[in-house]
């Protein structure tokens, strides 16, 4: 067996960690046991959508699941999906899209915000979406998985098999092995069409209305803020809420978006343009309290998969960004200062987005949502000042008992990752000898 | 599908499993066709069949294409990357790229011939390496040369009955193929790409085609430079 392999510059999706690395393609699952053996340390990476450090595997191998991309089998009777690792969200949501049934369609029951990730990395970062209410994370929707370990083995793991193991590889960031297989659980919608409501918001207290309020009977739901709102207008912004439908008459999706060619000049991302962008999305109501519409899924769930290489928009420094939940007791005063640390420093840009978590929990020992508020903010890198900054917004997650998530982090303290996970020692146990990352290392490897 | 395994002809297949076509898939190695079979039948194939064959034995090829029927699309995807150094001081070495590029598929397509029906329409992939001979590849580029201009005479022959045949010429294409190149550059398609572009041909194109478009640009100002200054060139 001859593995495809290269030398090397990979960069994260946040564009400001780049570091060499050898890229092993193996072709089969054969091909890719057999990259998991020997050769430490290596790291499995899919599509690349981690913002930080947790992709990455400094002068060290990553074993590219881009050639791992075919489907086994679909169960249309039971809603099961079984595919090879490196299958992309986007193509089995092609794949659904085809596939009507009697009653609607099926559909993956958790999205994250691009449908750019495998299978793979959904699992290793135990994505959520913006319906984690009502079905928490995509964890909870894997049936099983194979997964190769460098000792050679490779084992079955689910809820009943290998459950620890099942367990600890579910948001574990792709320490635990090669993940080579998975068996997912669809859900049934009546249509691939969203109902979706904008409803203006004030300020912070009315988000926490309104989300209260949109519980029963929207699925979805996050909050476009205004990152530059200061004093009584801090959080103010656009709350949006869908859910599956049968709406007609609908406005037509749109295919292939625009791109972002290279990495754009810095001034593209400076305070004024980014006062001009709230300042214009904030008024896409014109005045309306709240419109609803019909739509389809995509532009929904995947608003910036839209535009090709948005990442590039931040120029070569890249950005970071900072996604963090706060537990639900403490939500509202937490995100009340969090705010306007931000908007003080006057570093955010253009997405800053507000969500509720639930609390149905997921089998990963690492998953990152607990109940309570979540905030997500793109900041450019600007070096120190950046991190400063984003050390001032761990103070308060950590105080109020929060964490921060790992796909999005290239920065934080190893202290914040001890305090915010409290099964990180169980977690530590199944580990894969020969693999670990920038971001494990960094943070929490060795001790 | 011949030389199923392809990166290429994979993704052609996926297309057509999209629409429902049954397809047969021909190529070396057997769980790799398995995998893909099980793929393109998620994906909506109406049947998939497959067939091992080493495409170096040009005496097996008759039991393969009687067992193919008579297709309504054709694609020829196989090929090597020989080491030109290397066939430089082998005759083993440039005899089987020969096998391999030139001789095999010119006897299958022969075979081939004869069970097409009007309306159906073959593909196969050559490169734009046969363009013109370079020092850097010319065994390999004459393999694929040759070919171009098999497929010329044949289209010729069997324009009357109705059947097309395009020559597909991709320039740089990401696939293990091309795994020990550097793949940096804008020049580097994925194959999803030119398979879009062949399956476009199959369905309404003859004759030859670039692909990605942009490289029957290239290939018209690389075929007319005069050989005094090509001769000064490395490429």
């Amino acid at each position: 067996m001859v593995i495809a392999r290269r030398a090397e510059q990979v960069l994260s999706w946040g564009r400001c960690h780049r570091f060499d690395h050898v890229r092993l393609i193996p072709g089969t699952i054969d091909e890719a046991r057999e990259a998991v053996r020997g050769e430490g340390p290596v790291l499995p990476f899919g599509l690349g959508r981690s913002y930080g450090d947790s992709c990455l595997n400094d002068n060290a191998v990553l074993i590219d699941t881009q050639r791992l991309d075919h489907f086994v089998s679909f169960d249309e009777a039971k809603g099961e999906i079984v595919c090879e690792a490196g299958v992309s969200l986007d193509a089995i949501l092609a794949l659904l899209a085809t596939k009507p049934q009697t009653d609607g369609y099926w559909f993956l029951p958790v999205v994250p915000g691009t449908k750019f990730v495998t299978v793979g990395g959904a699992i290793a970062n135990d994505v959520h979406g913006k319906n984690h209410e009502v079905e928490g994370t995509f964890g909870r929707h894997v049936n099983w998985f194979d997964l190769a370990r460098s000792d050679g083995q490779l084992l079955r793991c689910s809820p009943e098999e290998n459950a620890e193991l099942f367990a600890a590889t579910i948001g574990g960031l792709g320490l635990t092995g090669l993940v080579t297989r998975a068996s997912i659980r669809l859900m049934k919608v009546p249509s691939l069409m969203l109902e979706v409501e904008d409803i203006r918001i004030r300020n912070l207290d009315h988000y926490f209305e309104v989300a209260e309020e949109s519980r029963s009977g929207w699925t979805h739901h996050a909050a476009w803020v205004d990152v530059l709102a200061e004093g009584k207008a801090a959080g103010r912004g656009i709350y949006t809420r869908s859910r599956f439908t049968t709406c007609e008459n609908s406005k037509e999706a749109k295919s292939g978006g625009p791109r972002v060619p290279v990495e754009a000049p810095s001034w593209a991302i400076s305070h004024p343009t980014i006062k001009l962008f709230n300042a214009v999305y904030g008024r896409k109501l014109f005045g309306e309290m709240r419109r609803t519409e019909c739509t389809p899924y995509g532009p929904v769930f995947f608003p910036l998969d839209g535009v090709s290489d948005w990442n590039k928009m931040y120029g070569r420094g890249g950005f970071y960004q900072y996604q963090c939940v706060v537990p639900k007791d403490l939500a509202r005063e937490s995100t009340a200062a969090l705010l306007p640390t931000i908007a003080e420093d006057r570093q955010g840009s253009f997405l800053t987005v507000l969500k509720e978590f639930g609390d149905i929990t997921s089998p990963g020992m690492l998953s990152f949502p607990m109940p309570g508020t979540t905030l997500a903010v793109d900041f450019p890198n600007r070096g120190e000042r950046t991190l400063e900054l984003l050390d001032r917004l761990d103070a308060i997650t950590l105080d109020a008992g929060g964490r921060v998530y790992a796909a999005k982090d290239g920065r934080a303290s190893a202290e914040m990752l001890v305090q915010g996970f409290p099964k990180l020692e169980t977690f530590r146990r199944y580990v894969d000898p020969a693999f670990s990352s920038t971001f494990w290392r960094r943070s929490a490897g060795t001790r | 599908m011949f030389g199923a395994t392809s990166a290429i002809a994979e993704q052609v297949a996926r297309l057509y499993a999209a629409k429902g076509a049954r397809i047969f898939l021909a190529g070396r190695q057997r769980e790799r066709l398995d995998t893909i079979a099980q793929d393109l039948q998620v994906r909506g194939a109406s049947a998939v069949s497959t067939y091992g064959v080493d495409f170096d034995d040009v005496a097996a090829f008759g039991p393969m294409v009687e067992a193919c029927g008579s297709p309504d699309r054709t694609l020829i995807a196989y090929g090597t990357l020989p080491d030109q150094q290397g066939a430089e001081g082998s005759a083993d070495l440039t005899a089987k790229a020969l096998l391999t590029n030139f001789t095999s598929p010119a006897v299958l397509l022969n075979l081939l011939a004869d069970r097409l029906h009007s309306g159906a329409a073959v593909a196969v992939i050559t490169s734009v390496a046969g363009e013109r001979g370079r020092q850097s590849n010319y065994v390999y580029g004459a393999a694929k040369g040759g070919l171009s201009r098999f497929l010329e005479g044949l289209r010729h022959r069997l324009a009357p009955k109705g059947i097309r045949v395009i020559d597909v010429r991709p320039g740089f294409v990401d696939t293990p193929m091309t795994d020990g190149m550097d793949k940096k550059g804008p020049l580097w398609a994925k194959p999803e790409r030119v398979a879009r572009d062949i399956e476009k041909a199959l369905e309404r194109r003859d004759g030859p085609i670039h692909t990605p478009w942009f490289w029957w640009g290239i290939m018209a100002i690389i075929t007319r430079v005069p050989a005094r200054i090509f001769h000064k060139t490395k490429l």
